[in-house]
């Protein structure tokens, strides 16, 4: 559908003596869901801690091509890869700032966008550079994500103090106020019912279709075969298949990985 | 009854000085946690670049109070400033992400060395200077016991005030604050959402120290008199006032460093001026023991 967004080659991240990511390989496009799936222990939040900069890759590239420019991730410092190159990413466990209200989380993401430099601050101290409009702005687009994740109503509690599917989503919100090309998810389901699951595809899929990629890391196979337009499977580091959902599910490499081989077809 | 009044202004006076002190041990603990022993010699650096300001402002025929109070205030802050954000970028950031203890160790050797300099570049003895705003209003009198405020602490009420408001205005409503408040609470999401933390963290040091300078200032025109070593008693006890209002916490700072300003006035009053010292730290020690995160602090729960 769109072109390569994310190219990964030749990816490898080792720990010591372990391997986690083992020359992996793939691309992901844009205006897709790309997923990584497999068995605990594949690599998969690895791969994308080396992506969002967390870790340094051993070896191998990870670039990025988007409107804004091409960009090296690998290569490049923390903030910048989500301040330039526009990748924004969730967690596993919830990293919100609890102590801060829901809206003050989704302006935090903007914070970029309100004081570009040091000029600007500056002259924000005294309320010039126009950073009371840009100020608005970022009110805007943070009104308009809690309209999008259903929370408008709650946006001046503190964010620790939400239920936990609530937090989930406020965490994508706010992965989605620093305005990225590419959005990482790490197993935004986890924890989720399936009523909430549901709504979580819709608001993947709403996102996806605004033009922003996604990259999913999800054990939800549900949710996975849903909207993923493209998924890739690990398992200890190596990529053992790569495709659309249809095709994933009937890899009997997959399969197998995931099941456990069946004794007779060892035999044979 | 009317002496009581005047130990409590005298004690007010004191504890807005602590408390101007207390936010920059208060802010840099929160982002980074750790304590920045130099930050007393700040204050004290603060109070000798206010001495060379009156002297050369003096020097240069400007005689309008109002007017040299204001450039000696910025010229303070600005210099303060530089030096805050030299000492963060010197001492502290090659160690950050090393154990816990290296910077602590690095932050008492930046304090005797700011210590050392002053003391060699501008001699160990006290330097003094006259009072630039004499006079006093006279409240009431009692039994011939005069209760008055002076002008000066009227000067260190209305600046300390306002300065106190800008910050706290700074601090939770401009974007700057909400990333400072951010990097307070995860560093590395602080990052991940395009803040530049580094930035963030050497902005904490330049803010902490222009308020320590200003409390310098303060401390040069309230007592008139200072030398190289203030900036480490001063330091403790506004150090005491931060963990005593709960350390991370800045309304608690100034709560803090108010309370120990009035516990010293009020035991000098009533007790022994000798012994003030001992009393400050003796409530630190009790609070300690009954509220081990202080008075506004907010214990970790960590969710399981």
């Amino acid at each position: 559908m769109g072109a390569p967004l994310l190219t990964v080659a030749d990816l490898t991240m080792k720990f010591g003596g372990l391997t986690a990511v083992d020359s992996l390989s793939f691309v992901a496009n844009a205006g897709e869901i790309t997923a990584v799936i497999g068995p605990n222990g594949a690599g998969k939040t690895t791969v994308f801690n080396c992506i969002t900069g967390f870790y340094k890759a051993s070896s191998g590239t990870i670039s990025l091509s988007s409107a804004a420019g091409d960009f090296a991730l690998a290569t490049m410092q923390g903030h910048n890869i989500t301040r330039q190159a526009k990748v924004a990413r969730t967690f596993q466990n919830i990293r919100l700032f609890s102590g801060m209200t829901v809206l003050e989380n989704l302006l935090v993401a903007q914070h970029n966008m309100v004081m570009p430099d040091v000029v600007h601050g500056v002259l924000a101290v005294f309320g010039l550079g126009g950073y009371r409009s840009l100020e608005r702005q970022a009110l805007d687009k943070a009104k308009y994500w809690l309209d999008q994740v259903k929370l408008l109503s709650r946006a001046d509690v503190p964010a620790g103090s939400l239920p936990y599917g609530d937090q989930r989503r406020l965490e994508i919100a706010r992965a989605m106020c620093t305005g990225p090309s590419l959005l990482c998810l790490d197993e935004p389901a986890a924890g989720l019912n399936p009523r909430e699951s549901d709504e979580l595809a819709v608001l993947l899929t709403s996102i996806r279709d605004s033009g922003c990629a996604i990259m999913l890391i999800e054990h939800d196979m549900g949710v996975v075969m849903k909207i993923s337009d493209h998924v890739v499977v690990l398992e200890y580091g190596r990529k053992i298949s790569d495709g659309t959902p249809e095709h994933i599910r009937a890899d009997p490499k997959v399969i197998a990985a995931y099941l456990g081989e069946d004794e007779d077809e060892v035999a044979a | 009854m009317a002496y009581a009044l005047q130990q409590l202004i005298n004690g007010i006076t004191l504890g807005m000085i602590y408390g101007l002190i207390a936010v920059g041990y208060t802010m840099v603990y929160g982002i980074i946690g750790m304590i920045n022993f130099a930050h007393g010699d700040v204050f004290m650096i603060g109070s000798f670049l206010s001495l060379i300001a009156i002297t050369a402002l003096t020097a240069m025929g400007i005689s309008s109070v109002p007017l040299m109070l204001a450039l000696t205030l910025v010229f303070a802050a600005v210099v303060a400033g530089i030096y805050g954000w030299s000492i963060e970028r010197i001492a502290y950031r090659p160690l950050r992400g090393s154990f816990r203890l290296a910077p602590l160790i690095s932050a008492i050797g930046m304090s005797i060395a700011l210590q050392n300099f002053v003391q060699v570049s501008q001699g160990a003895r006290n330097k003094s200077m006259p009072s630039l705003i004499p006079g006093a209003l006279k409240i009431f009198e009692q039994d011939g016991f005069v209760v008055q405020l002076t002008w000066m602490q009227i000067v260190i009420f209305v600046v300390t005030l306002t300065l106190l408001v800008i910050f706290t205005w700074l601090v939770t409503k401009t974007s700057l604050g909400r990333a400072m408040r951010a990097c307070e609470q995860d560093m590395k999401m602080a990052s991940l959402l395009g803040i530049d933390t580094n930035f963030t963290i050497s902005v904490t040091f330049v803010i902490g120290a222009a308020l320590a300078a200003v409390a310098g200032m303060m401390f040069l025109l309230y007592y008139g008199s200072i030398d190289f070593y203030i900036g480490f008693v001063a330091g403790v006890k506004a150090f005491t006032a931060a963990v005593l209002g709960g350390v991370g916490s800045l309304p608690g700072a100034v709560i803090g460093g108010l309370l120990i300003g009035l516990i010293e006035a009020f035991w000098s009053g009533y007790a022994s001026a000798q012994y003030k010292d001992v009393a400050a730290f003796s409530v630190l020690i009790i609070v300690l023991i009954v509220m081990p995160t202080g008075l506004l602090g907010r214990a970790d729960v960590e969710k399981v």
